[in-house]
């Protein structure tokens, strides 16, 4: 089963999702994809790996760590799908990143790989848009590049991890404007997810609602204004964007 | 009073490295070279996760298998009405008022990569003990901090050490994403961090913002 959260005629619900993007609200009426707004499914925190597939660290000239490379993103920087993000202007690079993302269901703490899984939710696709041009060598990925308001979309909706029983061998494709632009699979994660829950909780608590980007293979371009901007993990979900302005972001949303 | 400050102070906890003169100064040299490169242009951020979030009074966790475990005074700004692409001029009346942050961490030799298993261990951040409106501080800038162990006073600095005044820091931040109402700004723990035990007593003090006590358990 999908369950989603989404805003309708000012009210926001958790909704299970049908055939064709359909929402079931929990009064029974059921709404098309395109008459609600998508929020994210959660809004825990999101510890986001870097360089967790090994293909895109080669591709960013990195030796593939020995250790998880984990940074925190707040919820602020969250939105759903079908939504906009923004590109600042004067900028040189700002691409996307396909992610499998791993939401948590219950406290996990001290927990072993071999029982990670009865932790989740279940599982969900963000785009972990990154501006390169603000990268900074200190707590790297600095939050100029990576918690930047509404630029990591998430969603559209999270499904049961019974449905997902083959969660180390999914493709993850991009498509700009329609052209796919990115492919790999969760097979080449080099962290996978029983173990980076395995390793968070060794040191903290993760809490329902946490969420954990896997990363990104490589296949990485810059996205303009304009741009729409799909992420498809297989058998999770496909989560659709659009690129705006940073004039016009701050023009919409400011009154 | 500790309960009226955790509700209104219920959003995301923002922490700003190297803020003060002193520890920036001690760093310059190391930050000219690999992996850094360069100094830093914009404030060095993190963040610490709602998990981090401690009371006064409340018990610090010294985790099983850790060799040093360091308290971290720090002035907290408390965000009252939502900060996106706000000026200096602006800055101040968005914040709600001041509170005492103490910023547990572990060492931290490096500042290269997100310090996220030094900081965002479970009660590695006590706030408290109150929400100190922001009509109440004549000027934040001129607050001494002070970090007692057991009493005896180990470390002390001034807010007039700053890199970046608070002002500055919340017109920076919110120009890439919103200070909301409830979020805190942990405005940075000033050199000459010591090192903590289990069974010690922990206080900070801040002028006009009372005093913030923890204790050091073991796990």
């Amino acid at each position: 089963m999908k369950h989603a959260r989404i805003r309708f005629q000012g009210q926001d619900h958790a909704v299970t999702v049908e055939a064709d993007n359909a929402v079931r609200l929990a009064d029974g009426r059921l709404l098309a994809e395109d008459q609600v707004q998508w929020l994210p499914p959660a809004t825990g925190s999101m510890f986001a790996l870097g360089l967790n597939y090994a293909d895109h660290a080669r591709e960013l000239a990195f030796t593939p760590p020995t250790e998880p490379l984990a940074f925190v993103k707040s919820p602020g920087t969250y939105t759903g799908h079908n939504q906009v993000s923004w590109r600042p202007d004067n900028v040189a690079y700002m691409h996307y990143e396909c992610e499998l993302v791993a939401v948590i269901g219950k406290p996990a703490r001290n927990v072993k790989r071999e029982d990670a899984l009865q932790y989740l939710a279940g599982y969900t696709v963000c785009n972990d848009y990154a501006i390169r041009d603000y990268l900074e060598n200190y707590y790297r990925p600095n939050l100029r590049v990576k918690n930047r308001d509404a630029t990591t979309p998430v969603g559209p909706w999270i499904v049961d991890v019974a449905d997902v029983p083959d969660v180390g061998n999914l493709a993850l494709r991009t498509w700009v404007n329609g052209e796919l632009r990115q492919e790999g699979t969760t097979a080449d994660l080099i962290f996978a997810i029983p173990y980076l829950i395995e390793y968070l909780s060794s040191f903290m608590t993760l809490q329902p609602g946490d969420m954990i980007a896997t990363g990104t293979p490589e296949g990485l371009a810059d996205v303009v204004p304009g741009d729409e901007v799909v992420v498809e993990v297989e058998g999770v979900g496909r989560l659709v964007n659009r690129i705006v302005s940073e004039t016009r972001f701050f023009k919409n949303n400011k009154a | 009073m500790s309960r009226g400050l955790h509700e209104i102070a219920s959003g995301t906890l923002f922490g700003v490295a190297l803020n003060y003169q002193g520890l920036l100064q001690q760093r310059l040299a190391e930050f000219d070279q690999a992996p850094y490169k360069q100094p830093p242009i914009k404030p060095v951020l993190f963040i610490k996760t709602p998990n981090t979030r401690n009371v006064h009074q409340g018990e610090v966790v010294y985790p099983t298998g850790v060799e040093r475990l360091q308290p971290g005074p720090a002035l907290g700004v408390v965000i009252g009405k939502d900060a996106s692409r706000v000026s200096q001029a602006q800055a101040l009346s968005h914040v709600a008022g001041y509170t005492i942050v103490n910023e547990f961490s572990l060492p931290e030799d490096s500042y290269y990569r997100p310090a996220v298993k030094a900081k965002c261990r479970d009660g590695f951040c006590a706030l408290g003990p109150a929400l100190v409106p922001v009509d109440a501080i004549a000027d934040p800038h001129q607050l001494t901090l002070t970090l007692y162990v057991n009493n005896e006073r180990v470390q002390e600095n001034t807010t007039a050490n700053f890199v970046r005044g608070i002002a500055q820091l919340i017109a920076e931040l919110s120009e890439f994403m919103t200070l909301h109402a409830g979020d805190v700004l942990i405005t940075g723990t000033p050199e000459g961090r010591v090192d903590v035990r289990p069974g010690d007593r922990v206080d900070v003090d801040i002028t006009g913002l009372g005093r913030l006590t923890n204790t050091i358990v073991a796990e």
